[in-house]
C-alpha cells in the first residue's frame, strides 16, 4: 500500500495544532502557542512532525490549514474553516448526528451535525469573549493564579456560586466583590466555569448526542461534567479534543 | 499555498450616469439652501416624499447621508461626539454619525462634491417613522438646532394584513401636513401635481422592481452589492422623472447581461438572500468574499424596500397611505415569513444571510426565531452574522469572514456543486 501523508494545520487564536495522518492513522500531533507569527507557529509544528517521522516535507502530500490563521501558511495546499474541520473531525470519532460545541481561546462554534456526516447548521458566539478561553485567562489573571490550575481548584469547590454579567468587564467586576467577600478561590474559580457553561447553553437547546472539543474543553475536564450536569445526559468528548479541528483538516487534505 | 483567484467586481457602465445624477442633486440642494429658493424638505427613507415634491420642495433624504457617512468609514469618527452629547452608542448608528459629523463640521459630501461644505440646511424637516422612532428623534435633534418645524407620521407596527383602517389612519396624517407645509412653501397645495409626483413615483418603482427582478435569471446579472448602489436614485429622487430615465438606462443593460450569459459573479455556484441592513464600511470587502466564492447574493429585503406596487395617480393621498404601510419593516413576522418564501422561491435561494445591526433592531429580523423557523418549515439554511450599518466596533471582519466562508461550504456540500 502507497502511504498517503496528509496533515491538517489550525492555526487558532491561542494555540496551533498539527496532526499527521498516514492514511486515515494518526501519525504524529504537535502543538504551538500561535503567539503573533500565525506562519511561524505553523512552520514550527511542521518541523516538530518532520522530526518526530523523519518524513521530508516533500513527502507530505496535502496540507489543509484552518482557524484564524488559515491564510498565513504559505505551504498549505488549501484552506477550509475551523467549522467544517471540527465537524469532519468530530464524525471520524462519532459517526453519527451530533451536536458538537467547540469552547476555543477566543470564538465558540455550535454545530450540528446530521447522520450523514452533513452539516446542518452552526452558530458562533456574538462580538464577545464571554464565555470563550480568553474569559478564563482574563480570570486568572485577575485572581493571579494561572489558568493551567484551575480545573483542579474548581473541583475543590464546596459551593456553587453564580455570575450574573454577560459582558467579561462585569464579571471580573463581580470577582472583586467575592474576593471582597473572602469567598474560596475554588469557588471562584468553579463560578467562573459556570459563567462558561452558561454562554454555551445560551447559544443552542444542544439536542441529541452533544460531543465537546477545543483546548479549552482538553485542559478543564470540570466544563464536560457541568454541561452533562446541566443537560442530564452525559457528552462525549473525543480523544484529543484539542487536536479535532487539526484531524479534520487533514482527513479532507486525504480526501481532496 | 493555493492561489486565490483575483476577482474584480464588474462595473456597471450606467453607474458613471449615476454618479453625475447625485451630484447635480446634492449641488441643487446645496444650490436651493444658500440661496433659500426653492425650499428645503428633509425626509426620511419612505416618508412622504411625494406630497413634498408636489409641493414644490426639494428633497433630502439624512439616511442617505447616513449612508455615505458609513460606506465612506467616516462614521467610525463621528459617533463617539454624538455619544458624547447623550446620544447612546446603542441607538440608531445613522442618527449617530450624522449628528455627530454634523458637531464636528464634517460631511462626506465635502469631499466628493467641490463647493459643498455641509449638508443643506431645511425649511422643513418631516418623517415617517415606520422606519423606526429613531427617525423622530434625529429630526427633532437638528429641528432644535435650526428651530425649524418637525412634522410627520406615525405608522402602525406588526402589521398583518393592510386594511382600510390603516389606510384611512395614516392618510388622515397624509392630509394633516398638508397645510403646515403650505405655511412654509407659500404654494397651495394642487392634487394635480401630486397625482403627477405618485405617477412618477410608481413609474420608478417599476422600473426598480424590474431591475432588481432581472437577478432571478441564473447567472445572475446583478448582486445586492451593486443594488445597494444603483438604489440612489430610487431613494433619492423617487417622484421625479430623473430618476425613471436613470432606470430606463440601467436595465437594458442588466437584460442585455442577461441575454448574454454575462454574470455579476463569475462562475456563480450558489445563490444568497441578505435579511437586514448593509454593512455600508464593508460593502466592498464583502463583494469581493462572495465574488472568491463563487456566491451571488441575489436579493435582499433592503434594496426590495423601495419597491412600492400601491402607488395609484387617481388615489394619490391613499395609495401613498397604503404603500407606505406594505412596506416589510412594518409588517408581522408571519407576513415577513412569508414574504422570505417568496423571495427564496422567486430568486431560487440556496440560503439566507441574516444580518443583526447592532443597532438597528427594525432592520433586524433574527431575533425572534425567525431563522429557525424558516430551516424547520423550508428547510432553508441560514447565518446571522453580527455587525451593524455604521458602527463597525460592533463588526468582526475575521468572524463574520469565518461565518460566511463555513455557509459557503456547507451549502456547496449540501446543493452538491464542486467547490
Amino acid at each position: 500500500m502507497t502511504h498517503r501523508w496528509s496533515l491538517g494545520l489550525d492555526i487558532g487564536a491561542s494555540a496551533t495544532k498539527a496532526v499527521l495522518l498516514d492514511g486515515d492513522v494518526v501519525r504524529a500531533r504537535s502543538l504551538r502557542k500561535s503567539g503573533a507569527d500565525f506562519a511561524a507557529a505553523a512552520k514550527a509544528c511542521l518541523e516538530e512532525i518532520i522530526s518526530a517521522t523523519g518524513l521530508k516535507a516533500t513527502e507530505i502530500e496535502r496540507v489543509v490549514a484552518t482557524g484564524y490563521g488559515r491564510r498565513s501558511v504559505d505551504f498549505a495546499t488549501t484552506t477550509v474553516t475551523e467549522i467544517t474541520c471540527h465537524a469532519r473531525g468530530c464524525y471520524a470519532s462519532y459517526p453519527h448526528a451530533m451536536t458538537i460545541v467547540d469552547i476555543g481561546g477566543q470564538d465558540n462554534k455550535v454545530i450540528v451535525v446530521e447522520d450523514s456526516g452533513d452539516r446542518r447548521s452552526f452558530k458562533m458566539n456574538r462580538k464577545c469573549a464571554a464565555g470563550t478561553g480568553a474569559f478564563l485567562e482574563e480570570i486568572a489573571n485577575s485572581l493571579d493564579t494561572p489558568v493551567s490550575a484551575f480545573n483542579d481548584l474548581a473541583g475543590q469547590a464546596t459551593s456553587d456560586l453564580e455570575l450574573g454579567s454577560f459582558c467579561t468587564v462585569f464579571a471580573k467586576t463581580e470577582l472583586l466583590k467575592l474576593i471582597a467577600d473572602g469567598t474560596p478561590l475554588p469557588d471562584i474559580v468553579k463560578a467562573a466555569f459556570r459563567s462558561v457553561v452558561k454562554r454555551i447553553l445560551e447559544m443552542d437547546p444542544l439536542t441529541g448526542n452533544v460531543v465537546m472539543t477545543g483546548g479549552v474543553v482538553a485542559h478543564n475536564p470540570i466544563i464536560v461534567d457541568l454541561v452533562s450536569n446541566a443537560l442530564g445526559r452525559k457528552v462525549l468528548v473525543p480523544d484529543h479534543p484539542q487536536y479535532t479541528g487539526a484531524l479534520g483538516a487533514a482527513l479532507i487534505a486525504g480526501e481532496v | 499555498m493555493a492561489e486565490a483567484k483575483k476577482v474584480e467586481i464588474k462595473k456597471i457602465v450606467a453607474a458613471k450616469t449615476m454618479r453625475k445624477l447625485m451630484a447635480d442633486h446634492f449641488y441643487e440642494l446645496d444650490q436651493a439652501a444658500k440661496e433659500g429658493h426653492p425650499k428645503v424638505a428633509w425626509c426620511t427613507s419612505v416618508g412622504p416624499a411625494e406630497l413634498l415634491r408636489a409641493m414644490g420642495f426639494l428633497v433630502y433624504f439624512p439616511e442617505n447621508h447616513g449612508a455615505m457617512l458609513g460606506a465612506t468609514r467616516m462614521a467610525a469618527e463621528t459617533i463617539p461626539s454624538a455619544n458624547a452629547i447623550g446620544y447612546s452608542p446603542e441607538i440608531c448608528s445613522y442618527l449617530t454619525s450624522d449628528i455627530g459629523a454634523f458637531l464636528q463640521g464634517r460631511t462626506p459630501l465635502s469631499d466628493a462634491y467641490e463647493g459643498i461644505n455641509t449638508i443643506p440646511e431645511p425649511d422643513v424637516l418631516v418623517y415617517n417613522t415606520n422606519q423606526c422612532r429613531e427617525v423622530q428623534d434625529w429630526l427633532a435633534w437638528y429641528g432644535r438646532h435650526w428651530s425649524k418645524p418637525v412634522i410627520g407620521i406615525e405608522c402602525y407596527r406588526g402589521v398583518g394584513e393592510v386594511t382600510d383602517v390603516h389606510v384611512a389612519g395614516i392618510a388622515g396624517q397624509i392630509k394633516a401636513l398638508i397645510r403646515p407645509l403650505e405655511e412654509i412653501c407659500g404654494q397651495r397645495f394642487d392634487i394635480d401635481r401630486l397625482r403627477e409626483a405618485v405617477r412618477l413615483s410608481r413609474q420608478c418603482s417599476d422600473l426598480w422592481k424590474e431591475v432588481l427582478e432581472t437577478a432571478t435569471a441564473k447567472p445572475s446579472p446583478l448582486t445586492f452589492f451593486d443594488s445597494t448602489i444603483h438604489m440612489a436614485p430610487a431613494v433619492v429622487m423617487r417622484g421625479t422623472q430623473t430618476a425613471i430615465d436613470y432606470y430606463q438606462e440601467l436595465l437594458p443593460e442588466l437584460k442585455a447581461r442577461v441575454s448574454d450569459g454575462v454574470a455579476a459573479v463569475e462562475g456563480e455556484r450558489l445563490r444568497l438572500y441578505w435579511e437586514g441592513m448593509p454593512i455600508w464600511g464593508r460593502l466592498r470587502d464583502l463583494a469581493t468574499l462572495f465574488l472568491e466564492l463563487r456566491t451571488c447574493m441575489v436579493a435582499s429585503t433592503y434594496a426590495n424596500s423601495w419597491i412600492f406596487t400601491a402607488l395609484e395617480p387617481d388615489d394619490p393621498i391613499r395609495s401613498m397611505a397604503r404603500a407606505y404601510t406594505e412596506l416589510f419593516i412594518v409588517r408581522s413576522d408571519p407576513y415577513k415569513e412569508k414574504y422570505l418564501e417568496e423571495m427564496i422561491n422567486t430568486f431560487g435561494v440556496d440560503g439566507i444571510v441574516f444580518h443583526d445591526s447592532k443597532t438597528c433592531p427594525h432592520n433586524t429580523n433574527s431575533r425572534y426565531g425567525m431563522p429557525q423557523r424558516l430551516q424547520e418549515r423550508l428547510g432553508i439554511p441560514s447565518i446571522t452574522i453580527a455587525g451593524d450599518l455604521n458602527d463597525l466596533r460592533c463588526y468582526s471582519d475575521e468572524q463574520a469572514k469565518t461565518q460566511i466562508e463555513a455557509f459557503a461550504e456547507q451549502l456547496a456540500g449540501r446543493v452538491g456543486v464542486s467547490s
